[in-house]
């Protein structure tokens, strides 16, 4: 009681008071997330860190951990014969994918901000992906065995129809000139359908962005005598530079999390089907620390090229 | 004034270019070709997209004698209901529908009520270590799942709050199979992508004007009630969206589901097993072990994943604006 009656006469403290009452107010609108985070993040984690050094016995009604060292990491690269295979494909593959994703969703995004009739039902179309091809629905028919030999069937009977691709790949190829790297370009081409499905929340991440741009700069720009390649690249590209940022780590976790990820799917084998719980846990740490370097370093790169307009 | 803007109107297109020195019919001429060029690049972007969702709808309706049939191609010569028939009664539809109607409900609207109110305190509010806190939320959107499954999965397992329950019933719970964990979960903001929810209000609180925030304040309203009766209804568009989202991914989820609802059955559970369902299914009423053909099996997926996504499907025509526009206007910036 005293205590409020001194706050009364002094305002400065009267406000410390207010901010102290925010402070509080903000901790109990945060607090579910604290929780949560303690208790179904950090303990996991630490778990389940400690177990990829641990040797992991499953009983009926206990289980028992007993420390090994890195052993389980050793087993994972070098006695399995598929981890680092399919590691360092999902990488590699993680890479081009996302870059192909990144550069389809920002032209995408680019038309679909323009106005033309039919613009609503298209973006509609776009934005379906994200809806249609998430969780189990994502790889259903490339998980059925049946149905993915049958694909590799017709693939080999059709190789003598002629694909637009072909024919300028193997011009390409003549020429001898960065194979390699034609090869990739044109294993994304080919899959452009996956790519398409995967951009959904990319472009809507764009467009939100575009239309914060304000149509005066624009309109002043075409005044100055700028041309729209110009403009597109002055103006359009700094002004969503951010949102590369946010879109490259957005596609490189969402590429990690897939379901039909070849690494993740040899996990899930190694844990449910062999119950070897140390060893998923470390190959599942080594493929996550690897990913999380990758995006630190690369979003770091990024954000050295981001324009901020404040 | 009036009679030169009528003059201007009724003169001809070629007149005026002839007026601007072909600046008109140059202009007209590339508009032309870039809506051409667009609608042929955007026409063929959507049926990419949409083929195999038209391909499955023909497949669906097709005998097992039109699949092999050449001359079938996309519209069935005997229309047949049969294989919808087959694929409720192989999914157990009907009762996986119900549970996962129930159970997505129930999860998006506690994880969206709960993060509405968390992306709500980090858009508003000022306190210590606030950073801190929100690089968190950054880092539960970025760890996988994967990597903390096995540990929750023996987390749940072997439930225990400190030790308490051991102590009173002599050993540790078993939650897994019950709705339970999930339920803890969703309330601890986190559950399928979450972190994301969060992000996405916060994104939005933070760009509404702090005007009537304060003048609630002024008049003597407590900040709970601030949030309930002024924010909250601003907020509308976001949390549709949001639940939106929660409820859609909530009902195509394998990884939560197989996880902690195992023993439940959920339409997207069922078709992830359809084909192996669908040999035990025919063994059963045969007797004998039979092969299945390749298009055949085919053909009761594709009808499963329809019926699994009709639902989805309508949602999302009907909300389709609540979708992409809400979310396309907020403005997501760093």
């Amino acid at each position: 009681m005293e205590k409020r009656k001194e706050m009364k006469k002094k305002s400065k403290i009267r406000l410390a008071g207010l901010e102290k009452r925010k402070a509080i107010a903000g901790y109990i609108f945060i607090a579910p997330f604290i929780f949560g985070f303690l208790v179904f993040m950090v303990r996991p984690l630490f778990q389940s860190l400690y177990m990829s050094f641990c040797n992991v016995d499953l009983g009926a009604a206990k289980f028992e951990m007993t420390l090994t060292g890195f052993d389980q990491y050793f087993w994972a690269f070098r006695v399995d014969p598929d981890y680092s295979r399919a590691l360092v494909e999902e990488l590699v593959r993680m890479v081009i994918y996302s870059l192909a994703i990144i550069v389809f969703s920002f032209f995408v995004s680019l038309i679909l901000n323009q106005k033309f009739k039919g613009r609503a039902l298209v973006r509609a179309i776009f934005f379906l992906p994200v809806i249609l091809s998430s969780g189990v629905m994502l790889g259903l028919e490339s998980n059925n065995q049946l149905i993915a030999n049958l694909q590799q069937t017709i693939e080999d009977a059709g190789a003598s129809t002629v694909s637009i691709t072909d024919g300028l790949e193997t011009i390409l190829r003549t020429t001898g000139v960065g194979v390699r790297a034609f090869e990739k370009v044109f294993e994304v081409i080919d899959n452009i359908y996956d790519v398409a499905l995967a951009s959904g929340i990319q472009i809507i991440v764009f467009l939100s962005g575009l239309q914060t741009i304000p149509r005066s700069m624009y309109e002043a720009a075409d005044i100055e005598g700028c041309t729209a390649w110009e403009s597109l690249w002055k103006i359009t590209f700094p002004s969503i530079s951010s949102l590369f940022l946010v879109n490259w780590v957005y596609t490189v976790v969402d590429f990690c999390m897939r379901s039909d990820n070849a690494v993740i799917e040899k996990i899930q084998k190694i844990m449910i089907q062999n119950q070897n719980y140390g060893a998923a846990s470390a190959m599942t740490w080594a493929y996550f620390l690897i990913v999380i370097a990758f995006v630190g370093i690369t979003s770091f790169a990024i954000s050295k090229g981001v324009y901020y307009n404040d | 004034m009036t009679k030169t803007k009528t003059k201007i109107a009724k003169e001809g297109f070629w007149e005026r270019n002839r007026k601007s020195e072909g600046y008109l019919l140059k202009k007209k001429a590339s508009q032309v070709f870039v809506s051409i060029v667009r609608f042929i690049l955007l026409f063929g972007l959507c049926f990419l997209i949409l083929q195999p969702l038209l391909n499955k709808i023909s497949v669906s309706f097709m005998t097992e004698s039109d699949l092999f049939n050449p001359i079938v191609v996309s519209i069935p010569v005997h229309f047949t209901l049969d294989n919808y028939k087959l694929s409720a009664e192989i999914m157990n539809y009907g009762k996986s529908f119900v549970n996962s109607l129930v159970i997505s409900i129930t999860v998006s609207v506690l994880q969206i009520a709960v993060c509405t109110f968390v992306g709500y305190g980090f858009a508003r509010f000022k306190f210590p270590l606030k950073k801190l806190w929100f690089a968190f939320v950054m880092l539960v959107i970025v760890v996988p799942p994967q990597v903390i499954s096995n540990s929750l999965f023996l987390h749940f397992r072997f439930f225990d709050i400190f030790g308490l329950i051991r102590l009173i019933t002599g050993s540790s719970l078993n939650l897994r199979g019950s709705v339970l964990p999930y339920y803890l979960m969703s309330i601890g903001c986190m559950g399928l992508k979450n972190g994301l929810y969060i992000y996405m209000i916060r994104q939005f609180f933070r760009n509404i004007p702090n005007d009537m925030e304060e003048a609630a304040y002024v008049d003597g309203c407590g900040m709970v009630k601030t949030f309930l009766t002024i924010m909250l209804p601003e907020g509308k568009p976001i949390i549709t969206s949001c639940f939106l989202f929660a409820f859609v991914w909530q009902w195509t989820d394998g990884f939560y589901s197989k996880m902690f609802l195992g023993n439940i059955s959920l339409v997207s559970m069922s078709i992830a097993r359809i084909v192996d369902s669908l040999g035990a299914y025919m063994q059963r009423l045969l007797g004998v072990t039979v092969t299945i053909s390749v298009a055949y099996s085919n053909c009761i997926l594709s009808t499963g994943t329809l019926m699994v996504i009709g639902p989805v499907v309508i949602l999302y025509l009907f909300a389709q604006r609540q979708f992409v526009e809400s979310i396309s206007s907020t403005g997501i910036k760093m």
